[in-house]
C-alpha cells in the first residue's frame, strides 16, 4: 500500500504542470491548480514515506515495462526515508512560488517552471523506488534534465545561460559515470537488478565504489567535483534553489548510501577516503562560501559544506563496517542521514528567507542589504533561526546531527584501533568547520538584516506576503521539533539505519555482533532534548524577567539615540561594517586558497577623488582549473577549422571524396602493379 | 542536592571575585592600590540599576545578545566539575555541548554587534569570529586527548578521572595540552596578549569593541557573563594541571574556589608583564595553541 501511495505521489507531480499548460499565460488559476496537485502528491508521498517507515519491511512490485523487460519498484525504510524531504520541500517550495513567482508577473516562464518542477519532484520519486538500474536511470535523467531547464528559466539573462550549460555538462559526466557503473554491474552480478551482490572481485568493488564516488559526487557536490553548484543554484528562482541545495544534492547521497550497502564488502581504506573527501569539502565548503558577497551563491557553497558533514557521517559508518563495529556504524549513519534531513530543512528555509530578500530588494549583493529586519521582522527572525540551525548550533536540528558524528569519531577513538585513532582528526576538523560557519552566517545574517540600510533598494523593502512566509513558519518549526525533540526520531533513523545490515554481516569476523545497535541506547538522545529544551526556556525566561526588572525601573523609556560610534557626532550607514570586511580576517587566512583578487584604487593626495574598491574570489575548480583545461583544448582543436567552414559545397566535396576513396579500396591493385611492372620485364 | 546547590552558588557567586584579583594583580604589578577586590560585583550591581540607551537602529537581537550569552555560558557551568568529581548535568558527548554552547554565545553576541550598525563594533565582531576559528579546534584537540587518556564521553568523568589515572608516558602530551588550553583560555576571554580589556583604543579591541553601544543592565549582565566565561574556562584548566583531589568534598571546593583564585592571579601577572600582541599577530598564537594541542594528541595515540 505504502509504495502504491508513493507511485501515484510521483505520478500527480509529474503531472501537476500540465493544467497550466491548458490556460492562458498570465491566469493564476494554473499555477494555484498545479500547488494544489503537488500539495496533493506531497500528502500521498508523505503518507506513504512514513507508513514505509514505520513498517521497516521492504516491498516491491514488478512493472510491465516492455522495452527493457520488466522493471521493478520498491520501497525500503532507506528510500521511504528520502521520500520525506522529496515531497515535503517539493510542497513547500511550489506553495512559496505562488508569491515569489507569480504567474501574472511571469508569463513567460510560470508555466515552464510548473512543469518541470513537477517532473523533478517525480524524477526523483523514480529514482528512490527504482530497484532496477534502468529505472534508475530514467528517474535520474528526468531530474536532472527538469533540473536544467529550471536552473536556465530566466535564459534571457547571461549568468543563467552559462550556469544553466555547465550544470548540463556536470550533470551528464555524472550520468556517463553510472552507465559504466551499472554495465560493470550487470556484468559481475548478471543482472541489472539493484540487488545485493553475494560475491565480488576485490578489483570490481573498487571499481564500483570509485564509479559511485565520481557519479554520484557530481550530483552531491562533493570537493572538487562541485564546481557547477554555486552558479547554478544562485541563478535558479529561490524555491528551485531550495529544492536543488534542499533535496537534489541528496539524490547522490542515497545513490552512494545504496551502491555501499548492495557490496558485499566494505574495505578500510574507503571508509577513510569517504571520511576525508567530506572533511575536505566540509572545510573548503565554508571557506569558499564566507568569501561570497551574493547571498545565495553563499548559501550554495554552504551545501558543499553540509554535504562534507553527510560524507562525514558516511566515513564513519564505513570505518564501523570495516572494523566491525556496529556502534559506529550506527551512530555516522544515523548521523549521515539526519543530517540529510535536517540539511533539506534549514537549507530551504534560509534560501526562502534569501528568496524573500532578493523579491523585496531585487538584488542578491550582501553589501547593498541592512537593516532589513525592522522592514522584514518576521523574514529576518525565520532567517536567523535557519542560521542558528545550519551551523549546529544548540536548541536546533543542525546541533543533533554533528552531535552523532562528533560522538561516533569520539567513540572510534574510545573504542581503539589505529585508524580510528586518526579518523578522530575530523573532529577539530569539524569544530573548525562550525566556527567557520558561525562566522559566516553572523555575517550574512548580520549584515542583510541588521544594522541599517545600505541601499536605496533596501531601505523600501517591506514584508513577504503569507505564500512566502508561510512555508518558512513550517521549515522553521520543524528545524526547532527535531532539535527539541530528538528521541522522537529514534524509531525513524534505527528503521532507516537497517539497511546497512548486510555490508555489517558481511564484513563482521566472527565473534562481532552484527545486530546494529538501536540509536536510542548509544546516544543520550533525551538529555541533547532536554538540555535544548531548557535552554531555550531558561532564555526565554531569563528575556521576559529581563524585560520586566527594567521596565519597572522605566526601562520601557528608554531613549533611542544614534549608534555612539565612539562619539562621532553623524555615523552613516556606509561606514558599517560590510560584509567583504567581516570576513577580510578568514579569507586573509585562506588566502592561498581563495586567491583574493581586489582591484584597488590609490587614493592620492589631501583631496582624494572618489575611489573603488572591487574584489572577488573565483570558483577554484571551475575558473582555474576546468576553464583553462577546456580553452587549451579549444585551441588544440582550433586546427580542425579549416575543414568545418560551414559551406555546403564544402561538405559535399568531402563526401565525394570520401567516396572515391572508397571506391578505390576496390581497385584490383596487384593486377594494376603486375601490368605496370610487367610491363617493364620485372618478373611478377 | 547539595553537590548541585554547592555547584550553582560558587557557579554564580564566584566569577566577579577573579575579576577583583586580576584587576588587585595587575595594580600591585603597576605600583598602585588598584579597586577593592569587590568592585566587579558593585559595578555590575550599578550597572543594573542604570537605564538603558538604544542605538536607533538596533532590533531585538541587539537585546537577545547578552541574555543568550549568558544563559548559554551557565548551561555550559553545568557541565564541568568544580571540584567535586561529578557535574550537575553529564551524559556521553556533553563536551559537544560544551563547545557549541560558546559557540552559541558567540553567535549572538556578534550578531548583535552588527545590529548596532557600528564600524568599531562590526570590527570586533569580525576579529571575535576570526580567532575563534583556530581556538575552537584546539578545544577540541584538548577534548579528544581527555577522552583518549581517560576512554570516557563525558566531561564530567575526563576532568574528574584524570586525576589518579595519570602515567608518567601521559604527562608529556598533556603539558603540551595544558599549554595549548592556557593561550585558548587567554582568548576567548580576551586577555592579554590577545585583547586588552582595559584599553581606551577603540581600533585594538576585541570584546571590549563589540558592546561600545551596549549600557545599563545589558552591559551588567555582559560583564558578568564574560566573567562567568573565565571561572568555567578556569575549571577546565584546573581539572587538569590541579589532579589533587583530598575527596572530602567541602575542602574540595575550598580548594577549587582558592585554585581559581590563583589562576585568575596568574592570568593578572601574564597581563601585567606581557604586552598585547599586534592583531595581525593573533592568527600565529592560536595556530600555535592549535599545534600544541594537536601534537599533544598524537603523541598520546601514537
Amino acid at each position: 500500500m505504502p509504495l502504491e501511495l508513493i507511485i501515484v505521489a510521483a505520478l500527480l507531480a509529474a503531472a501537476s504542470g500540465l493544467p497550466s499548460l491548458a490556460l492562458p499565460r498570465r491566469s493564476a488559476w494554473g499555477q494555484r491548480l498545479s500547488v494544489f496537485l503537488l500539495v496533493l502528491a506531497a500528502a500521498a508521498g508523505l503518507a506513504g514515506a512514513f507508513a514505509g517507515l514505520s513498517a521497516g519491511a521492504s516491498e516491491a512490485l514488478v512493472l510491465p515495462w516492455p522495452a527493457v523487460g520488466d522493471s521493478l519498484v520498491g520501497l525500503d525504510p532507506l528510500s521511504a526515508f528520502f521520500l520525506v524531504p522529496v515531497f515535503l520541500i517539493g510542497a513547500l517550495g511550489a506553495i512559496y512560488g505562488l508569491g515569489y513567482w507569480p504567474a501574472g508577473k511571469n508569463p513567460r516562464t510560470s508555466r515552464r517552471l510548473a512543469l518541470f518542477y513537477g517532473l523533478l519532484v517525480a524524477g526523483m520519486a523514480l529514482l528512490l523506488i527504482a530497484r532496477e538500474a534502468f529505472a534508475f536511470l530514467l528517474g535520474w535523467e528526468t531530474m536532472a534534465l527538469s533540473g536544467f531547464f529550471l536552473i536556465g528559466l530566466e535564459d534571457q539573462r547571461e549568468e543563467s545561460r552559462s550556469s544553466s550549460i555547465v550544470y548540463l555538462a556536470a550533470t551528464h559526466v555524472s550520468t556517463l559515470t553510472l552507465f559504466g557503473l551499472f554495465l560493470l554491474w550487470r556484468s559481475v552480478t548478471g543482472s541489472f537488478a539493484l540487488e545485493r551482490a553475494a560475491s565480488m572481485s576485490m578489483g570490481a568493488m573498487n571499481a564500483i565504489f570509485l564509479m559511485a564516488l565520481v557519479g554520484f559526487g557530481i550530483k552531491a557536490g562533493s570537493i572538487p567535483l562541485h564546481f557547477w553548484l554555486p552558479g547554478a543554484h544562485a541563478a535558479a528562482p529561490s524555491q528551485v534553489s531550495a529544492l536543488l541545495s534542499g533535496v537534489v544534492l541528496k539524490m547522490g547521497i542515497y545513490g552512494l548510501v545504496r551502491t555501499l550497502s548492495l557490496l558485499p564488502g566494505i574495505p578500510a581504506a574507503w571508509g577513510g577516503l569517504v571520511l576525508s573527501v567530506g572533511a575536505a569539502s566540509a572545510l573548503f565548503g565554508v571557506v569558499f562560501a564566507l568569501a561570497q558577497h551574493d547571498i545565495k551563491k553563499l548559501l550554495a557553497y554552504h551545501s558543499v559544506e553540509n554535504i562534507g558533514i553527510i560524507l562525514m557521517g558516511l566515513g564513519v559508518a564505513l570505518l564501523g563496517t570495516s572494523s566491525g563495529k556496529p556502534e559506529l556504524v550506527a551512530l555516522g549513519l544515523a548521523g549521515c542521514l539526519l543530517h540529510v534531513w535536517n540539511h533539506s530543512l534549514f537549507k530551504s528555509l534560509l534560501f526562502f528567507g534569501a528568496g524573500s530578500v532578493v523579491h523585496a530588494t531585487g538584488t542578491r549583493a550582501i553589501d547593498r542589504l541592512g537593516g532589513l529586519g525592522k522592514a522584514m521582522p518576521w523574514t529576518a527572525a525565520l532567517f536567523l533561526v535557519g542560521a542558528v540551525a545550519i551551523c549546529g548550533l544548540p536548541p536546533l536540528n543542525g546541533f543533533v546531527s554533528e552531535f552523532f558524528v562528533y560522538l561516533g569519531l569520539f567513540d572510534g577513538l574510545v573504542s581503539d584501533g589505529a585508524g580510528l585513532a586518526m579518523a578522530a582528526f575530523a573532529a577539530p576538523v569539524l569544530a573548525m568547520v562550525g566556527a567557520l560557519a558561525v562566522a559566516c552566517f553572523v555575517k550574512v545574517t548580520g549584515v542583510s538584516f541588521l544594522g541599517s540600510a545600505r541601499s536605496p533598494e533596501a531601505e523600501k523593502a517591506a514584508e513577504s506576503p503569507a505564500t512566502m512566509l508561510g512555508p518558512m513558519y513550517i521549515l522553521a518549526a520543524l528545524c526547532a521539533f527535531i532539535g527539541l525533540a530528538p528521541s522522537l526520531l529514534a524509531p525513524v533513523l534505527d528503521s532507516a539505519i537497517a539497511c546497512w545490515k548486510g555490508p555489517l554481516a558481511a564484513s563482521a569476523t566472527g565473534a562481532v555482533a552484527n545486530e546494529l545497535p538501536r540509536i536510542g541506547t548509544l546516544v543520550p538522545l533525551r538529555q541533547v532534548g532536554l538540555a535544548a529544551a531548557g535552554l531555550l526556556v531558561i532564555a526565554a525566561l531569563t528575556a521576559f524577567l529581563f524585560a520586566r526588572g527594567t521596565r519597572l525601573r522605566g526601562g520601557a523609556r528608554a531613549p533611542r539615540r544614534p549608534t555612539w560610534d565612539c562619539g562621532y557626532a553623524k555615523p552613516t550607514s556606509r561606514m558599517q561594517y560590510t560584509s567583504s570586511s567581516f570576513a577580510r580576517g578568514i579569507v586573509g587566512m585562506f588566502a592561498w586558497l581563495l586567491r583574493p583578487k581586489a582591484e584597488p584604487e590609490r587614493i592620492q593626495g589631501y583631496f582624494p577623488e572618489e575611489a573603488r574598491l572591487h574584489g572577488e574570489v573565483e570558483e577554484a575548480v571551475l575558473d582555474r582549473a576546468l576553464r583553462p583545461a577546456f580553452h587549451g583544448m579549444e585551441s588544440l582543436s582550433r586546427w580542425s577549422h579549416r575543414f568545418q567552414q560551414g559551406l555546403t559545397q564544402q561538405y559535399v566535396m568531402y563526401i565525394l571524396v570520401a567516396l572515391v576513396l572508397l571506391l578505390c579500396t576496390l581497385l584490383p591493385f596487384d593486377r594494376i602493379l603486375a601490368f605496370a611492372f610487367g610491363g617493364l620485364g620485372v618478373a611478377p | 542536592m547539595i553537590d548541585a546547590l554547592v555547584h550553582v552558588l560558587l557557579l554564580f557567586a564566584l566569577p566577579p571575585l577573579l575579576l577583583g584579583v586580576i584587576g588587585k594583580v595587575k595594580a600591585f604589578f603597576a605600583g598602585r592600590r588598584g579597586p577593592p577586590l569587590l568592585q566587579a560585583y558593585r559595578d555590575i550591581a550599578k550597572l543594573l540599576r542604570k537605564l538603558s540607551v538604544f542605538s536607533e537602529t538596533t532590533t531585538w537581537v541587539f537585546r537577545a545578545g547578552p541574555i543568550v550569552t549568558l544563559v548559554a555560558i551557565a548551561l555550559a557551568g553545568f557541565l564541568v566539575p568544580f571540584g567535586a568529581p561529578s557535574a550537575p548535568i553529564s551524559f556521553a558527548g556533553d563536551m559537544i555541548l560544551f563547545a557549541y554552547l560558546f559557540a552559541l554565545s558567540r553567535f549572538f553576541t556578534t550578531a548583535a554587534a552588527l545590529d548596532s550598525g557600528s564600524a568599531f563594533e562590526g570590527m570586533g565582531a569580525a576579529r571575535e569570529a576570526t580567532f575563534a576559528c583556530l581556538s575552537e579546534p584546539a578545544l577540541f584537540f584538548v577534548f579528544l586527548a581527555l577522552s583518549k587518556q581517560t576512554l570516557s564521553l563525558s566531561l564530567a568523568d575526563m576532568l574528574g578521572a584524570s586525576s589518579g589515572t595519570l602515567s608518567a608516558a601521559a604527562m608529556a602530551p598533556l603539558v603540551l595540552l595544558c599549554l595549548g588550553l592556557f593561550l585558548v583560555i587567554l582568548a576567548e576571554t580576551c586577555r592579554i596578549p590577545v585583547d586588552d580589556p582595559a584599553t581606551h583604543l577603540e581600533l585594538t579591541m576585541i570584546h571590549e569593541a563589540m558592546i561600545l553601544d551596549h549600557s545599563g543592565p545589558l552591559l551588567g549582565l555582559i560583564e558578568y557573563s564574560a566573567s562567568m566565561k573565565l571561572l568555567v574556562l578556569e575549571s577546565l584548566f584546573l581539572s587538569l594541571v590541579m589532579p589533587f583531589r583530598s575527596g572530602v568534598a567541602w575542602i574540595d571546593w575550598a580548594l577549587f574556589a582558592l585554585e581559581s583564585l590563583a589562576l585568575a592571579a596568574a592570568i593578572g601577572v601574564v597581563e601585567s608583564v606581557m604586552a598585547r600582541l599586534r592583531m595581525r599577530r593573533v592568527p600565529y598564537l592560536l595556530t600555535g595553541a592549535l599545534l600544541l594541542g594537536g601534537s599533544g594528541f598524537i603523541l598520546l595515540v601514537r
